[in-house]
């Protein structure tokens, strides 16, 4: 059986896919959380449980504490209170924990051990995943249901001085604040005044319920010196006489008023040994939290441990103290000493209304919660407090109640803790065997398309699928059959959190089968490979020839690249990385230039028949990007001695300056969209454009833009397609002036700007008219076989609908991209590829970085931020999610879609050879699949890195959809391949 | 005679690298407040004008292609303006390549010509020396299997290595660290491949005369 190798690639990149889908699955597990949305003043609360007899108790119990300080100090180890410091630098702090009434936890912060998540998790209840920063794009508001926004909505009136990042996650919910920065990480004095000088002001006034202080001080001098500095001793003095300030302020207060105050103090995240936070070592993960109320009683000389609590615990703990109602997508656990001193019916209401909470969100969350150990123990012990309620009704005796009442709690603890386990192990865990799975289909796939590089970039660009021998498909028979024996394994020792294993039965095992075909078909490969080794290596000798600078820079860059990514300030300026491969790429295609025009006949009797067999070790390396040696043959054997020798007159000075001008015009590309993250915030041509003063040239800029599109996109349409071009750039002009983006010359005013549904609709129906006669040619072209120059019409057609799609949806001012990228085209096309002749892969690998290097050029980055949402608004009413996202996602990717496509073309119509489509797609496949499974070995080993959420994750989402888009192309790339062989 | 070339050579690079750490020490006898990284556009005048003077010297003592016909004083002079012209060209190509590759058009333009002139005194002086004026001659040793004699050779290897210096220098730009070093587009870094790359053809220059002494 024989097989293209473009076709093998895109069956590649698909399965690929699907590898990446399981990865992300596993990565990003989804989040628990509550989908009945924020409006929650309209829910009741849970009655109190009751068998027969009513209970009259349905409203929420009145607040327990009248005022509620939280003193946070960022990076509060735990034995920075309770250890050895903490005796010797915070002697109110000790005392009020061994001897005062407070209850003291060491709080267990989950990872990762950053501020803002760590805020949320104490506030929400919840565990921040990194899904919710993608779905609430641009907007760094905390969403969530959350006790600050309960608070307010129930009128209380809350204060806050301290970290910034409050004041962008709640903003308009503090009636008083003060943001200070945590960027200036040097200062740990001034950062820590700004909070205090109020304190004075704040605690005589009695206008507040909660006041929240962030300290950032600590934290800043652990980035500093480390946990051991003598910085830190003096910074905890400072922070406990802060505390002996407010609490000795809210005694006093307290004897005035009949419910007693709460004080907080606690930390966001711990301090490692280096002095730093991020990830879950025990330092970073163990923080302190004192709970300090008169309320608390104690009896002397009761000597306590600090007990062990999640971090999340402290929002229930809290709405509970302040008589709210639980946020929906706690999984806390009330922290029970808080309420011991209060009559039982209240405390097993409390419990009850906390259970309730969490068996709901164990119902939305978890499909099979009938099962789950407390959900039963929920069941029952609801059950058993419905029987205590009815007793306390009907006023038995106290002696049967407390009893009861004693089961009951504990019976509740019980169940509190069942429940928030499994749910917090729903949301905060790697699924790894998902993630496993998926790395694994990934590499296989890419050893394939690497064992079989050689033979698919041969000649014939065809690949034999060998039948294996009987011993070898035993194998291959066994291996499914002890797969599956091993997801069994896994599945039921990791229990239900596994994606894989919640799966059908049917799909896990197709994709145990898909892992296990693709090993065989590895280890054939291999094998054959050997063989024909063997083979190969009997040949004659080839002689030595033609430099390859270019393929070495090829091979370097893409290591390079792909070595990059491992490090998280090159992830950041990825686009640096691709601006410098593009500029050295055109300085190495100058230098051969130059070498050809002078010297050409100098070098060309070293050329020989077999040029290029001198890649061979170059090929043979392992990544393996410069194709095989055979491709060489069939392009090069033909290639003259010296091609641009020949060359005169103006056209040899065009082929001697297009380098300079493609570097040019780089170079304008990139100071029009600033990106990355250090320079990101440099001024640069596009806001310059943007900028509402000029209007008229950014007007002029984009009809120029748009005039150059239409000059270099028209040469080679036909007629039809010319005017259809024609009309469709006009009215993408009219649409942008309809949106108030541009001017008409005639118009002086602003107009009333409406949507442009009109405009846009019109530019829509010339997109696919374009594209339609461009189907149309390439199909004719394969019933009447001969007619070559139709189906390089249709294709440049399909090629000219997209350009036209890419300007309507691409903002104004990026333009310019466009219309650069089409005479970067063009000029490559004329002078650079076509003189030189360069082959199928090399050409490949170009477009491939070119695309890239227009990926950024647009204003793209590897955050979420920079993606251009309002492309997928584009002359539609109203949002409409399948069209928006195509939109979106196509207006991202411009660059390298156009820059693919654009590939096609070319390469069907210089037609040097008839493999060189199929060589390409696999050469495409091959170079976009490298840099993938890289990143994916290296997120996985970097998983509990600082930046996971900040810089990786971000960039394996942009990847995942960059192998979706290449495997669109490569499918693409096979269709045309096929419409080839045929005709 | 080769035996005689290789020694010359070793002698040559000795001096240069000799002279580059000489212009490290010697300026803060006579200048105030010298100091590599704090002064460094003073540094890099001072390295270039050095290492040109060196070069020029070494090729009038050492001659490595002495030409046996001689030739008139017009023609040495404007042999010699030629060169003149071409280095400034080399300067000034070198500073339009750094631009399109990215450094700033205004700011920092003196940090960018200096380093555009410390890369031509690196690669084009030496060419001006060994081949002179002749840019087919360079095209010649700069494409594979153009090389005819040792000093051609030593030639391709220091400059190409020199241009792959500057090139690496430019990896630490990305990195986070903020030092301010970092926007001096990494003379540093290729400075130092720079005395790496000598020491590496010192000894390729060794373990070629062991060589030729093994025969």
């Amino acid at each position: 059986m024989r097989l293209g190798s473009g076709t093998f690639a895109a069956c590649c990149v698909v399965i690929e896919v699907l590898g990446v889908a399981l990865f992300l699955r596993g990565f990003f597990p989804a989040p628990v959380c509550s989908f009945s949305g924020t409006e929650h003043q309209t829910e009741s609360p849970a009655p109190e449980p009751s068998a027969g007899a009513i209970s009259n108790w349905t409203k929420l119990p009145p607040p327990l504490f009248s005022k509620v300080v939280i003193m946070l100090i960022d990076a509060l180890r735990d034995d920075f209170v309770f250890g050895s410091k903490g005796v010797k630098f915070m002697p109110y702090t000790t005392y009020l924990v061994e001897k005062g009434s407070s209850h003291s936890f060491v709080a267990e912060a989950k990872p990762p051990t950053v501020t803002m998540p760590r805020i949320k998790a104490l506030m929400t209840g919840s565990l921040p995943g990194f899904i919710d920063v993608v779905r609430n794009l641009n907007s760094p508001t905390l969403l969530e249901d959350n006790v600050i926004t309960r608070a307010k909505a129930a009128g209380k009136r809350i204060i806050f001085y301290g970290d910034e990042t409050w004041v962008k996650l709640f903003p308009k919910h503090f009636v008083e604040y003060d943001g200070t920065t945590s960027f200036f990480v040097s200062d740990y004095t001034e950062v820590d005044d700004n909070v205090t000088r109020h304190l004075d002001k704040v605690l005589k006034r009695r206008d507040w319920d909660v006041l929240i202080l962030h300290y950032l001080g600590l934290d800043h001098i652990g980035h500093i010196s480390g946990p051991n500095s003598p910085l830190i001793g003096r910074k905890l003095s400072e922070m406990d006489s802060v505390l002996m300030k407010i609490h000795t302020s809210l005694l006093s207060e307290e004897r005035e008023t009949l419910l007693p105050n709460l004080l907080v103090l606690c930390g966001d995240h711990g301090m490692s040994e280096a002095g730093g936070h991020g990830a879950s070592s025990v330092e970073e993960v163990n923080t302190a939290m004192i709970l300090i109320s008169s309320a608390f009683e104690r009896k002397p000389g009761d000597v306590r441990r600090p007990k062990y609590i999640q971090q999340t615990d402290l929002a229930a703990t809290l709405s509970i103290g302040l008589g709210l109602p639980i946020p929906k997508s706690s999984i806390g656990n009330l922290i029970f000493p808080v309420v011991e001193g209060k009559p039982m019916r209240e405390q097993l209401r409390f419990l009850h209304l906390n259970t309730v909470q969490l068996s709901k969100l164990l119902q939305e969350n978890v499909p099979s919660y009938k099962k789950e150990p407390g959900f039963e123990q929920f069941k029952v012990s609801e059950r058993l407090h419905g029987n205590w309620v009815r007793l306390y009704l009907e006023e038995n005796s106290s002696e049967v109640l407390s009893n009861l009442g004693s089961k009951v709690r504990r019976q509740y603890l019980d169940a509190l803790r069942a429940l928030s386990l499994s749910l917090s192990r729903q949301a905060a865990q790697y699924d790894v065997y998902s993630m496993a799975v998926g790395t694994v289909l990934v590499l296989e796939v890419l050893a394939l398309l690497l064992v079989s590089g050689p033979r698919a970039l041969s000649g014939k660009a065809e690949l034999d699928v060998p039948l294996p021998s009987p011993a070898f498909s035993l194998l291959c028979y066994l291996l499914p059959l002890g797969l599956a024996a091993l997801h069994v394994t896994v599945c039921t020792s990791a229990g239900g959190t596994c994606y894989l294993c919640s799966l059908p039965w049917l799909t896990a095992g197709g994709v145990m089968v898909l892992v296990s075909t693709l090993l065989c078909a590895v280890l054939s490969a291999l094998t054959g490979m050997f063989a024909g080794g063997k083979r190969l290596s009997k040949n004659p000798p080839q002689c030595n020839s033609r430099s390859s600078e270019l393929d070495l820079l090829i091979l370097l860059g893409t290591v390079g690249h792909t070595l990059s990514l491992g490090a998280s300030s090159f992830i950041e300026e990825e686009p640096q990385t691709w601006y410098f491969l593009v500029n050295t790429l055109c300085l190495a295609l100058c230098h051969e230039i130059y070498r050809n025009c002078f010297l050409g006949d100098d070098c060309a009797p070293q050329r020989c028949p077999h040029a290029g067999e001198d890649f061979d070790g170059v090929a043979a390396a392992p990544q393996g990007k410069s194709p095989g040696p055979d491709v060489w043959e069939l392009d090069r054997a033909s290639r003259r001695p010296s091609p641009l020798g020949a060359l005169r007159g103006p056209d040899r000075w065009m082929v001697l300056a297009s380098p300079w001008l493609i570097l040019t015009c780089c170079r304008l590309l990139r100071s029009l969209n600033q990106t990355g993250v250090q320079w990101a915030h440099r001024p640069d041509l596009g806001h310059w454009l943007t900028s509402p003063d000029h209007k008229v040239e950014l007007s002029v800029l984009a009809a120029v833009s748009l005039i150059m599109i239409f000059v270099l996109v028209q040469k080679r349409c036909s007629l039809a397609s010319k005017v259809a071009m024609a009309f469709g750039l006009l009215g993408i002009y009219c649409y942008r002036v309809a949106i108030g983006n541009l001017l008409f010359p005639w118009q002086q005013n602003n107009k009333d700007i409406s949507k442009g549904i009109t405009e846009a609709r019109f530019v829509y129906v010339f997109v696919l008219g374009i594209l339609f006669t461009g189907t149309k040619g390439l199909l004719k072209s394969q019933i009447t076989a001969d007619d070559f120059t139709v189906k390089t019409v249709g294709l440049w057609e399909i090629y000219s609908g997209l350009v036209l799609l890419a300007a309507l949806l691409l903002r104004p001012h990026n333009l310019p991209v466009l219309a650069l990228s089409l005479v970067i085209q063009t000029i490559m096309t004329q002078f650079v590829w076509r003189p030189l002749r360069h082959n199928a892969a090399e050409v490949t690998v170009m477009h491939y970085w070119f695309g890239q290097a227009f990926f950024y050029f647009q204003g793209n980055s590897n955050s979420i931020a920079t993606v251009d949402i309002s492309a997928g608004f584009v002359g539609l009413d109203a949002y409409v999610e399948i069209p928006a996202m195509l939109l979106t996602t196509f207006a991202t990717y411009t660059g390298p879609v156009l820059w693919a496509s654009h590939l096609v073309n070319f390469l069907t119509s210089e037609a040097s050879s008839g493999s060189a489509l199929s060589h390409a797609c696999f050469c495409y496949a091959l170079i976009c699949s490298v840099p993938v499974s890289a990143y994916i070995i290296f997120v996985t080993s970097l998983r509990y890195h600082l930046f996971i959420w900040s810089v990786f994750s971000p960039k394996l989402l942009y990847e995942g959809m960059h192998l979706l888009i290449t495997a669109a192309v490569c499918v693409f790339f096979t269709a045309m391949d096929q419409t080839n062989t045929k005709s | 005679m080769k035996d005689t070339d290789i020694k010359r050579l070793l002698y040559v690079h000795l001096l240069c690298i000799f002279s580059i750490i000489l212009s490290i020490f010697i300026p803060s006898f006579f200048l105030e407040n010298f100091s590599v990284l704090e002064t460094h556009l003073t540094w890099l005048c001072i390295c270039s004008v050095s290492v040109t003077a060196v070069n020029l010297v070494l090729y009038l003592v050492v001659k490595p292609n002495a030409s046996s016909k001689r030739s008139s004083l017009s023609y040495k002079v404007t042999r010699f303006l030629k060169c003149c012209i071409y280095f400034l060209m080399s300067c000034f190509a070198f500073h339009v390549i750094f631009v399109l590759y990215g450094a700033p058009l205004i700011e920092l333009a003196l940090e960018t010509f200096l380093l555009a002139v410390t890369l031509s005194t690196f690669t084009t002086v030496p060419c001006l020396c060994l081949l002179g004026p002749n840019f087919k001659a360079w095209l010649r040793v700069f494409s594979r299997n153009g090389v005819t004699s040792i000093w051609e050779n030593s030639l391709q290897i220091t400059t190409v290595s020199s241009f792959l210096g500057t090139w690496l220098g430019a990896f630490p730009i990305p990195l986070d660290w903020g030092r301010p070093w970092q926007n001096k587009y990494s003379v540093w870094l290729m400075v130092l491949t720079e005395s790496a790359r000598e020491t590496i053809n010192q000894m390729k220059d060794h373990g070629v005369t062991s060589e030729w002494r093994f025969f």
